[in-house]
């Protein structure tokens, strides 16, 4: 599996609450929420994020509230994958539960600019800086992640181990 | 090598004599717990999956604090969704309007979470527990669903840093002032994906409430829980409330941490974290060319019983200062009814505050307190990101609510200085 797309490029600590400010968590309704997605340090990412896109930032990416609702609306923004020094750790969580693509990479996150074309395989970890003709290699994620996301999430992976029982 | 205290009950409550740091365990939850802003998506996650029942009516918690009394017809909708599930699947811990309050003053106040326990909430002040001598992390809803579904949740056994409590905190210092010391410290990743394992003699000088208020914030230093030690004040405060027999785990003497810092509890002065980051912090007193328009005094971090004493003994007879809105929100009904009871209700009116009933609201930037651009609000709160409490041109300082009622009197930020 691949992404290929723009970079939107951010700092350290993008919380939650600009992810998706809580102002709008009167639904859980992810089609409408996304069209506030990132809206409070950055206007015009809904206007120009296309499928395939990816977030390139800092350290401790999605720091702040537990809302499931932060990686959802990324995701269906159409943004392809997040790559960053570090990650919050509910929202490593919660990305990995609904299915969103995330990477770890310092080397990557420092070297890669706001719209630059990236080409990301997430079976291997290779990010592909296609601006710039550099290669980077992101860590692997241990096999029983790698279970919950090759079967499209959590309870997908829970509903099929019930199956196999 | 030895176990600490969270790798202790995580080894329990998978089945096995020993973890070790960063291995993947299933573990059986013993409180699964949701909001009304959490819970509706969980639910979705549920029905999708197909799962037709939950593992254990008496183990799920579904508190509606974060929106009601509903603010709007949407917010009314996804309460409606939580109350319908509780309903269909008789869910005993069921909180709604009348007997609600901000779940995690909630839960310990009422005995739903007892010390020993293995707790998942979708709120990221689930580690709250943790002053309960419990294991306790926020989660997703997806993580929520699958626990109400199987009462187990995956973890990866974290690492801890140890943090060795001395001496006693000054008057006009409290939890707060300790957990914004330390998070200005070790910053807003300091701790991330590691237990916060407080201890030291220092700790049987906190009170419970200065306990849960420090857990609270472990989060907002990335952490994956908080935890203190069982004491004689911990075994006072969960007596009548819990039918569940407490569990108590000890660290191991040669248990491994990766840092242990000291903290002084008599050098803590009363501390500010500016915005827009927990991290940012400073003695209140060197802040006092910050003009503030409002004061919110409440929440989650800051609503039990001991904030709202701490906020009436500097208010009682004074009066607010011209041009400052002082919002008082005590975290649940049984608080709130104290409040009134003790006279406490009547002194904050007579201060010029206002009082509500218990809900997140402002915290969040929900209701109950909304700032427009360019006010600054000096809150009890957990999070003074950009935007959390209104306009993204609004500015949030995080304090103790006796920082918090002093700056009120004041108009600007100041410590209290006693009477």
């Amino acid at each position: 599996m691949y992404t290929q797309g723009k970079v939107f490029k951010y700092n350290d600590n993008v919380d939650t609450d600009v992810i998706i400010p809580a102002r709008y968590l009167n639904t859980p309704d992810k089609e409408e929420l996304s069209k506030h997605c990132m809206e409070d340090i950055d206007k015009d990412f809904v206007k120009e994020v296309s499928k395939g896109d990816v977030i390139v930032a800092g350290w401790n990416f999605g720091c702040g509230s537990s809302r499931e609702h932060a990686p959802l609306v990324i995701k269906t923004c159409g943004v392809g994958c997040v790559i960053a020094k570090s990650f919050a750790r509910i929202f490593y969580r919660n990305a990995i539960n609904i299915g969103l693509p995330i990477l770890e990479c310092e080397k990557a996150c420092d070297e890669i600019n706001a719209n630059d074309k990236l080409n990301v395989d997430f079976d291997t970890g290779i990010i592909k800086n296609l601006t710039t003709q550099k290669e980077y290699k992101a860590l692997p994620f241990p096999d029983f992640i790698q279970n919950i996301i090759k079967s499209g999430g959590l309870l997908a992976a829970l509903k099929k181990e019930d199956n196999n029982e | 090598m030895g176990m600490t205290m969270t790798q202790k009950i995580l080894a329990k409550h998978s089945g096995l004599d020993k973890v070790v740091q960063g291995q993947l365990i299933n573990a059986k939850v013993d409180i699964v717990l949701g909001n009304d802003i959490t819970t509706p998506v969980a639910v979705n996650e549920f029905r999708k999956a197909g799962f037709e029942s939950v593992f254990d009516k008496d183990k799920i918690a579904i508190v509606l604090d974060h929106f009601v009394p509903n603010k709007d017809i949407k917010a009314a909708e996804q309460s409606k969704t939580c109350r319908e599930f509780a309903c269909l699947h008789c869910i005993e811990h069921f909180y709604d309007v009348g007997k609600m309050g901000i779940e995690h003053a909630l839960l310990p106040e009422q005995g739903i979470v007892t010390t020993g326990d293995c707790v998942i909430g979708a709120d990221s002040h689930t580690c709250t527990y943790g002053a309960l001598g419990a294991f306790a992390t926020g989660v997703g809803s997806t993580d929520m669903a699958a626990g109400m579904a199987t009462g187990m949740a995956w973890f990866k056994v974290p690492g801890a840093i140890k943090f060795n409590l001395t001496g006693k905190l000054s008057e006009n210092c409290s939890g707060k002032d300790v957990i914004l010391k330390i998070i200005g410290d070790i910053g807003v990743d300091g701790a991330l994906y590691k237990s916060m394992e407080f201890t030291g003699e220092g700790v049987k000088n906190l009170s419970m409430d200065d306990r849960f208020c420090i857990c609270n914030m472990a989060i907002e230093a990335g952490a994956k829980n908080g935890i203190f030690p069982v004491d004689d004040i911990t075994m006072e405060y969960i007596k009548g409330r819990s039918n569940k027999e407490p569990v108590i785990y000890k660290a191991d003497d040669d248990a491994e941490y990766e840092k242990v810092i000291d903290v002084d509890l008599n050098k803590i002065v009363p501390t500010v974290a500016c915005p827009h980051l927990p991290e940012n912090t400073k003695p209140a007193k060197c802040l006092s060319d910050v003009k503030i328009d409002q004061v919110v005094i409440g929440s989650c971090t800051n609503g039990r019983i001991e904030d709202m004493k701490a906020a009436y003994e500097v208010l009682k007879g004074k009066h607010i200062a011209k041009g400052v809105r002082c919002i008082i929100i005590p975290a649940t009904m049984q608080v709130l009814r104290e409040c009134v009871e003790n006279g406490w209700y009547t002194a904050f009116l007579d201060a010029g505050a206002v009082v509500s009933t218990p809900t997140c609201g402002p915290c969040l930037g929900g209701y109950m307190g909304i700032l427009a651009s360019g006010e600054v609000c000096i809150a009890t709160t957990n999070r003074n990101f950009v935007g959390r409490m209104g306009h993204i041109d609004s500015k949030i300082y995080l304090s103790s609510p006796k920082t918090a009622a002093a700056s009120a009197l004041a108009g600007y930020i100041t410590e209290y200085e006693g009477e």
